[in-house]
């Protein structure tokens, strides 16, 4: 068997069918029960770090005071 | 120490390209050759006079802002300087004249249109995509960049590219492969740069505090790795001597025309969609100040694109060498693609939702929606574009221009101002932008500008179709090529007017930024003072 139709099988049998799997899969991953709270806390990032003091300032600045930037 | 090595470096480029001029067997690799004897000139006084001096500390607490600065300006620059090509070249078409001959052959259609593409796709569009995605990953992984000066090797690098392509453009060096035109050592360039990128870009994630990567950096990963791979394939060739710029390909026929489309119609996906939802899934939440609609959606608008667009490239191949199945899977592809797509969309202007209100008052976010609706819109009339008998009615015709221009001109166009607006006034310390109504006037000049431009290519594009098709009763046909030359004429005028609009819209636009740069008074920025 020659290359390509070695390639051409694989790549229409398996291949897709693993294709396939995992994109069903990550859509069911997205759906995972306790996914919620992790998106709405991964959605709210671009309202946090807008300003970068220094690497353990910021750690405590962020758990202290609540974030208003994002209402501006 | 690490000086003198760098002198040393630069020291047997500048031999090189000094012996290179010498050799040269073209005009575009001589000037390449002294273009890079001068780069590597300034580069070895500048090394030398820094050589042995008291190093100046850098602070490195804050984000490295100063490359987005520098990428802000440049994103602007080559914005006009594309703009502008394009109304030349629009006017070229409308008026032969204009292919001055004095001028040539260096400033005719042929060797200005690449010039054109390349300045807005990949100068204005790269330079927007690498500003913004070096801004987006610091504040998305509260890091600063990852990798110190290579973020300024990679913005020189990427503009010395640009200034590469675009003279070789111009002197006649092309691999005639559409949307990758440079040569083959302007290629080996950009894959350098390239992977410069990654590495600054995947350093930075790989030290990131948030413990989740924001959807906004997987679409950027996305582009930047795609476009590393589409790049290194499609630009396999071997050139015919070191001292020149012909190279030759190791693709050929269909295969080469397959390997092109798959490369040309994923750059689009990759460079043109991914790369700039990226920006999108930053800037409208910031903008709107709320986060973004749905982040489940956006997880399966990532995922669905990235599966789907990779197959889509065959559909620029309908009625081609190429086998039917190929191209049928090239549409199949195309059309599934438009439900991502909307999903998208979607999910940006639902962001908006409980901000509504904003649309009256702030023309950033007007412009938003705009960029948006034009996503939505060429990303319907793609796939319709893309089902085989449409195809044979619109390929080749101005349609598939006027189609490339809503999405490049209302989608990329205007999600790009929005950055630039957006990012100006915070990175250089202003409260806002200097004048809002000068960015009302960028919105209405911009908008009534793609409209003439789209609605007159429909006209064009479908009547010249149908004139290319029609047969008379004995089956001749009817029209010859230049009876449809001529009918386009009216048309070809109202879309270099649309042409101008926009052009004029961008000089607003650049005189505003320089404006905010330069004068208004200095404010802490209500958000994001630059750290740097």
């Amino acid at each position: 068997m020659s290359t390509y139709s070695f390639l051409r099988e694989l790549a229409d049998s398996w291949v897709l069918l693993a294709l396939t799997l995992f994109f069903l899969g990550t859509i069911v991953w997205a759906y995972r029960p306790g996914s919620r709270e992790i998106h709405q806390d991964t959605a709210d990032i671009p309202f946090r770090n807008d300003t970068l003091i220094a690497a353990d300032v910021q750690v405590e600045a962020e758990e202290t005071a609540p974030n208003t930037e994002g209402k501006q | 120490m690490l000086n003198y090595v760098k002198l040393m470096v630069l020291g047997v480029i500048m031999l090189f390209a000094a012996v290179a001029t010498n050799f040269a067997r073209d005009i575009a690799y001589q000037t390449h050759a002294l273009i890079i004897l001068g780069v590597a000139f300034g580069m070895f006084i500048w090394v030398l006079r820094n050589t042995d001096e008291p190093g100046v500390r850098i602070d490195t607490n804050g984000y490295m802002d100063g490359v987005v600065r520098a990428g802000v300006i440049a994103t602007g620059f080559w914005g006009i300087v594309g703009f502008l090509v394009g109304v030349i070249i629009a006017f070229q078409l409308a008026f032969p004249a204009l292919n001055l001959d004095w001028a040539q052959p260096y400033a005719n259609f042929g060797r200005l249109r690449p010039l054109h593409t390349s300045a807005v796709v990949f100068a204005f569009g790269g330079n927007a995509l690498i500003m913004s995605s070096f801004y987006i990953v610091q504040r998305t992984c509260g890091a600063r960049l990852w990798g110190g000066n290579l973020a300024w090797f990679v913005f020189w690098g990427y503009n010395l590219f640009i200034v590469l392509a675009a003279t070789g453009y111009l002197f006649g060096a092309t691999q005639s492969k559409e949307y990758a035109e440079p040569e083959w050592y302007i290629d080996i360039w950009l894959t350098i740069v390239w992977l410069a990128f990654l590495a600054v870009y995947l350093g930075t994630i790989f030290k990131r505090k948030e413990r989740h990567i924001y959807v906004a950096n997987w679409f950027l990963l996305s582009f930047i790795i795609t476009v590393a791979m589409l790049h290194l394939v499609n630009n396999i060739s071997i050139p015919v001597s070191i001292w020149g710029s012909k190279s030759v390909q190791l693709f050929s026929g269909v295969q080469d025309a397959m390997t092109q489309w798959w490369y040309g119609h994923n750059a689009v996906g990759f460079f043109l969609t991914a790369g700039f939802l990226g920006m999108m899934y930053y800037f409208v939440p910031k903008q709107a100040g709320r986060p973004v609609f749905s982040y489940k959606l956006s997880i399966i608008h990532f995922w669905a694109l990235i599966f789907l667009y990779i197959w889509a490239g065959p559909h620029h191949l309908h009625y081609t060498a190429l086998p039917d199945w190929a191209s049928t899977l090239g549409m199949v592809f195309s059309i599934i693609l438009w439900m991502p797509s909307w999903g998208g969309m979607i999910n940006g202007l639902m962001t908006l939702q409980g901000a509504w209100d904003k649309l009256r008052t702030d023309p950033i976010i007007r412009m938003m929606v705009v960029s948006l609706a034009f996503y939505g819109m060429s990303t319907f009339e793609g796939p319709v574009m893309s089902i085989r008998a449409i195809n044979s009615l619109s390929h080749y015709t101005d349609w598939t221009i006027g189609h490339v221009h809503s999405g490049a001109l209302g989608w990329n166009g205007m999600i790009t101002f929005c950055a630039l607006y957006f990012l100006t006034p915070r990175l250089w310390g202003r409260a806002s932008m200097y004048s809002m109504s000068a960015i009302n006037w960028h919105f209405w000049l911009a908008t009534i500008g793609i409209v003439l431009y789209a609605a007159s290519m429909w006209v064009s594009g479908i009547m010249e179709g149908l004139m290319w098709r029609e047969v008379d009763a004995q089956g001749f046909l009817v029209n010859s090529f230049a009876d449809t030359v001529i009918a386009k004429y009216p048309m070809y005028i109202v879309r270099g007017l649309g042409g101008v609009l926009y052009l004029v819209g961008g000089l607003i636009m650049a005189w505003n930024m320089w404006m905010t740069i330069r004068g208004g008074e200095k404010v802490a920025a209500p958000v994001g003072i630059p750290s740097t």
